[in-house]
């Protein structure tokens, strides 16, 4: 763990505590976020670990699904919001003139709150975003070993070509990251991937998230503390646009340096 | 008098069920003869003309030309000619409309500019048929050299129905909830790729529900063909798309100047076919969307 080499914060902003990572695969600096001309995020400088799952937590509002979805650009489909500062991705920046987003979202794909299948078969919603970036290679065999490594194929294997709508929600999940998976992504981001499934179900996401970090890196935005806690290895807190603290996820709701942190860990606000 | 005021200001509440109760069934039946009226005018009006029109109908009068005899005339000139100008009303509005929406919904920048637009295309869809009549006059009659042909007709009546196929697009394509363009998106899939593969598939069962109503509203259309001269004696069904023509509503109010009982009956049947024809057109629409959301 290195120290990141920025300028020295303006203000009276206290100390923050804020871990920095070597060799990170994604990186913000200063990062500004505003909609419109309401900004929604104050210079968060922070780092995705390579091949961990890095959690953002917070109280609504707080910005966590913003800086989530600046990671991949997906704020650019809002057409009021834009940002300042920097975004890197093992080490470009993203938001640079020459860079395409298209091809950032395929590096760093994304799983949404709500399970959004396309109104498609099974296999299609899989095959969609090989055929998109045309995969050159065999789709039925990528397809299956996208849907395995979501542990999703024993169940589905029979209704491949049955509508994606029939699945029940935690199955939609599963195979949104399925799907997610299928172009090979190096980051997967995943915004409240389980708040709306039943236990189970989010158990079962739970158990994936870790088996999937053995090849992917992953972050999480996630309204349950309980959540981070059992599936994040660094946690960050966030509050009002801002990066209160961040670190390892057992010393974040453990032994929190930042009391606004321990406040919101021991549940006295958010 | 006294009385009655000494008895109600005994008790605190003057309930009066009854008249309370009453004020609501006269209100309920007020409402229910407004409908009444509606209904029933229509069902007048339609008795009307099956009784006319029920004698003249026949394979006869839908394979006949246009006659001054009444017992020869039949309909095959303009029943042609309105499936003729309905095609190519078709024709040149879906792809002029579904483009505008798709511009106006996905593309344009949201400022002032395409407020404006917006705004004047809902404008446009309140203008009066006339207006598009004499715009196709000067237009494709005259200056297009189209002639009184069912092109220029159909250029004319896709004019006109442009506005609804561009609104009723619009709102197809804004109600694809936006998780699904976002799931395109975050497999790298390009804004064209997302539109075409994903967006406007959902969003197809809603288009063609607005065209094919906005093409029954083009079938009953007299108005602008009147001025674009459709109001002619045709003895033939067009075979190219620069023929003339003549439509529908154009025979039936032909007929309808006529002073012979005879015409009047032909009008009548002529009408008969005509609501056949819108009426199967808006079960069709009804049809498509159903079987479209279904496989969705």
């Amino acid at each position: 763990m290195g120290k990141l080499d920025l300028p020295a914060f303006e203000g009276t902003e206290e100390p923050r505590h804020i871990m920095v990572h070597d060799d990170p695969v994604l990186e913000t600096r200063d990062l500004d976020i505003y909609y419109g001309s309401t900004r929604a995020i104050h210079s968060i400088s922070i780092t995705v670990p390579r091949k961990r799952i890095t959690a953002l937590i917070g109280p609504s509002g707080s910005g966590k699904s913003t800086v989530l979805r600046a990671f991949n650009r997906m704020n650019d489909v809002i057409p009021i919001a834009w940002c300042k500062g920097a975004v890197l991705f093992n080490g470009e920046d993203i938001y640079a003139p020459e860079v395409d987003a298209v091809e950032v979202r395929r590096r760093i794909g994304m799983v949404f709150q709500k399970p959004n299948p396309f109104p498609k078969s099974n296999f299609d919603n899989v095959a969609f975003g090989l055929r998109v970036n045309r995969y050159a290679g065999d789709i039925a065999e990528r397809v299956e070993e996208a849907l395995r490594r979501a542990a999703l194929w024993d169940e589905i294997k029979d209704r491949l070509k049955d509508s994606a709508l029939g699945l029940s929600g935690g199955q939609q999940q599963r195979l949104c990251i399925a799907r997610a998976l299928a172009v090979e992504p190096d980051v997967i981001l995943m915004d409240e991937p389980a708040s709306a499934l039943d236990p189970i179900a989010t158990g079962r996401i739970e158990e994936l998230m870790q088996e999937l970090k053995e090849n992917y890196t992953i972050v999480i935005v996630t309204h349950n503390m309980q959540q981070a806690a059992r599936v994040a290895d660094f946690t960050a807190f966030m509050n009002l646009g801002q990066l209160i603290e961040y670190g390892e996820t057992q010393k974040i709701f453990t032994g929190p340096d930042d009391q606004r942190t321990e406040a919101y860990i021991t549940g006295r606000f958010g | 008098m006294m009385a009655t005021r000494e008895a109600v200001a005994g008790v605190v509440f003057d309930v009066q069920p009854e008249r309370r109760r009453l004020k609501g069934q006269i209100f309920l039946w007020a409402c229910f003869a407004a409908t009444c009226v509606a209904v029933v005018l229509l069902a007048v009006l339609l008795v009307d003309i099956l009784r006319q029109g029920a004698t003249r109908l026949s394979v006869d009068f839908l394979n006949s030309y246009p006659s001054r005899f009444p017992e020869r005339a039949g309909i095959k000139s303009a029943l042609f000619g309105t499936m003729w100008t309905v095609a190519f009303t078709g024709l040149i509005s879906f792809p002029l409309g579904v483009g505008a929406a798709i511009y106006l919904e996905e593309y344009a920048p949201r400022n002032w500019l395409t407020r404006v637009l917006e705004t004047n295309i809902a404008n446009l869809a309140g203008v009066p048929s006339i207006v598009y009549g004499v715009l196709g006059l000067a237009v494709f009659v005259r200056a297009m050299s189209l002639g009184r042909s069912v092109l220029a007709g159909a250029a004319t009546l896709a004019l006109l129905i442009l506005p609804i196929v561009i609104i009723s697009s619009q709102e197809a394509i804004r109600a694809v909830p936006p998780s699904i363009r976002e799931a395109g998106y975050g497999v790298g899939a390009t804004k064209w790729q997302t539109l075409q593969h994903l967006v406007l598939p959902i969003a197809f069962p809603g288009v063609l529900t607005g065209m094919i109503l906005a093409l029954s509203r083009a079938i009953g259309e007299t108005a602008p063909l009147i001025m674009i001269g459709a109001l002619t004696f045709i003895a033939f069904t067009p075979n190219t798309p620069l023929d003339e023509f003549t439509v529908l509503p154009i025979q039936i109010f032909n007929w309808t100047a006529r002073p012979q009982a005879g015409f009047h009956e032909l009008a009548a049947a002529g009408i008969i076919v005509l609501l056949v024809a819108l009426l199967s057109m808006n079960a069709l629409a009804i049809i498509l969307r159903n079987r479209l959301r279904k496989e969705i």
